[in-house]
C-alpha cells in the first residue's frame, strides 16, 4: 500500500471543500513543518491533521495501511536521525513527516484526481502568457499521483516473482526487473497518451459525442 | 477509409514492413500473422504512433504523419495491456480524462463518462479504483476511454491477449456492436467471426488478403 491514498468517496466537509484552497492548505502545512522546529507546534499540526481524518470519516481499512507505512518510515528514518543527530532532532523530523504525509494523504483521500488536475489548470491559467501550459502541468500532477499506485503494484509483483525464484532478499533480483518494468510502463503510458491525443498541440474544443456500445 | 501505399518500415537494419499496399473500406478488417510479422507496427501507423520510413498512410484522405492531431481525433487505439492505458485512478475519472481536451465543463465530462461506462456494463464501477477492476473490465474501460470520443475508426492491437475466455467473448461482443470501422491486429483467430476481410502478414509483407476462412487457412499453412 502506498502512503498516498486513492480517493475514498464521501460527503464530509473535507470532501466538499473546494480543491484549490485544500491544495493550498496542504502546501502550507508541508512548508510550515519545515519552517518550525518546535516539537509542540509540530505535534499540534499532527493533531490537526488527525482531526481531519475524523472529520473526513476515513474508514479504518484505508487508515490501517497508511499507519503501517508511516510507522515503518518513522522507525527507519527516526533510528537513523537518532543515531546521527540525537533524540530531539529525530522527534522533530518524525513529527514533520507525520504532518506532511498525513496531510497529503488526507488530501488525496478526499479529492478526486480529476478535480485536482482541474484546480492546477485553473491556478496556473494566468501563467499561460509566460509560456506555461497549465493542461500539461495538470496532467503531470495527475500522472504523478497515479504513478505512486502503479509503481507500488509493479514493486509488489517483482518482489513476488523474486521470492518465487528463491531470491527474495536479493537487491539485484528486485532492482533490475523493477527498473525494466517501470521503463516499459512509462513507454507504454507515453504511447497511450499519444494515442489519446496528448502531445498534439491543437486543443480546440469540439462538440462532445456519446458513444453507443 | 484506410489506405496504405507502398508502406515500409525499418528499425535500424531490420525490415518490419515492406511494400504494403492496401485499401480498406470494409467495416471489419483484421491483421493476423506470427510474432514479428509487422501487424502491430502496421496498426500503429494508422494513428501516427509509428511513422513509416517509406510510403504513405491515409485515413479518410488524411496523412497521420503530417496531420496527426486531426487523424487521432478520428482514430481511437486500444492496446493489449489495459493497465498501461489507464491514466486516472478511478474508472469514471479515466474516461472523463479522454474528454478533457474537448469538453471544458467538468460536470458534463463526468456525465458523458458515466453514460459510456453504464452502456458497457461498468455503471457500478464509476468510483471504483481502475487498477482493481478485473482484466476484462479493465479492457472494457480502455475501450470506453476511447469510444467516449466517438472516433470513426477503432484500431485494436491484441486487445484480448490478457483476457480469459469469458472476458474475451464479452469484449468480442462489444466490438461487434460498434458503429466504427474496426482494424484489429490479433493472434486470436476466434475474434475473426463476422469480419469482412482478413489480411495475413509475414515478414512485413501481405501474403494473403481474403475472407476470414481462406485467410486463416493460409495462415495455418504458414505456421506448419
Amino acid at each position: 500500500m502506498t502512503p498516498l491514498g486513492l480517493y475514498e468517496p464521501g460527503t464530509s466537509l473535507l470532501h466538499r471543500a473546494p480543491t484549490g484552497p485544500s491544495l493550498l492548505a496542504v502546501l502550507l502545512i508541508a512548508a510550515g513543518t519545515v519552517l518550525t522546529s518546535d516539537p509542540w507546534v509540530l505535534a499540534g499540526v499532527c493533531g490537526l491533521v488527525a482531526l481531519g481524518y475524523v472529520v473526513a470519516r476515513v474508514p479504518w481499512r484505508r487508515l490501517r495501511p497508511l499507519l503501517r507505512t508511516l510507522a515503518l518510515l518513522l522507525v527507519l528514518i527516526g533510528l537513523v536521525q537518532w543515531w546521527l543527530l540525537g533524540p530531539e532532532r529525530a522527534l522533530v523530523i518524525a513529527l514533520r513527516l507525520v504532518a506532511a504525509i498525513g496531510a497529503a494523504s488526507l488530501f488525496t483521500l478526499t479529492t478526486r484526481v480529476d478535480d485536482l488536475v482541474s484546480a492546477v489548470e485553473r491556478g496556473l491559467g494566468p501563467l499561460r502568457r509566460f509560456g506555461v501550459r497549465p493542461e500539461r502541468v495538470g496532467l503531470l500532477v495527475g500522472l504523478t499521483i497515479q504513478s505512486v499506485g502503479t509503481l507500488s503494484g509493479i514493486a509488489g509483483q517483482v518482489r513476488a516473482s523474486a521470492k518465487a525464484r528463491g531470491a527474495g532478499g536479493s537487491v539485484t533480483a528486485f532492482a533490475v526487473p523493477f527498473m525494466i518494468r517501470t521503463l516499459r510502463h512509462a513507454d507504454a503510458l507515453g504511447e497511450a497518451l499519444a494515442a489519446r491525443g496528448w502531445g498534439d498541440d491543437d486543443t480546440r474544443p469540439s462538440p462532445p459525442h456519446v458513444a453507443e456500445p | 477509409m484506410i489506405e496504405f501505399s507502398g508502406v515500409g518500415h525499418r528499425y535500424g537494419d531490420r525490415v518490419v514492413l515492406d511494400g504494403v499496399d492496401l485499401t480498406l473500406p470494409q467495416s471489419r478488417v483484421a491483421l493476423i500473422g506470427a510474432n514479428g510479422s509487422g501487424k502491430s507496427t502496421l496498426a500503429r501507423t494508422v494513428n501516427g504512433l509509428v511513422t513509416p520510413t517509406e510510403g504513405t498512410v491515409r485515413v479518410d484522405g488524411r496523412d497521420p504523419a503530417r496531420q496527426g492531431s486531426a487523424v487521432r481525433r478520428r482514430v481511437g487505439f486500444v492496446f493489449s495491456d489495459p493497465d498501461s492505458q489507464i491514466v486516472m485512478p478511478t474508472a469514471g475519472e479515466d474516461v472523463a480524462f479522454s474528454l478533457r481536451r474537448t469538453v471544458r465543463n467538468r460536470a458534463e465530462r463526468a456525465r458523458l463518462a458515466a453514460e459510456t461506462l453504464t452502456g458497457f456494463g461498468l455503471g457500478d464501477h464509476i468510483e471504483h479504483p481502475a487498477h482493481q477492476l478485473s482484466g476484462g473490465q479493465k479492457q472494457l474501460l480502455a475501450l470506453c476511454a476511447v469510444l467516449v470520443l466517438d472516433p470513426d475508426v477503432l484500431v485494436c492491437d491484441e486487445p484480448t491477449t490478457l483476457l480469459d475466455l469469458r472476458n474475451k467473448k464479452a469484449f468480442a461482443e462489444r466490438l461487434a456492436g460498434l458503429r466504427q470501422q474496426v482494424l484489429l491486429a490479433t493472434h486470436d483467430l476466434d475474434l475473426l467471426e463476422g469480419f469482412d476481410r482478413v489480411i495475413v502478414l509475414d515478414g512485413g509483407r501481405v501474403v494473403a488478403d481474403d475472407e476470414p476462412e481462406p485467410a486463416v487457412a493460409h495462415y495455418r499453412k504458414l505456421c506448419t
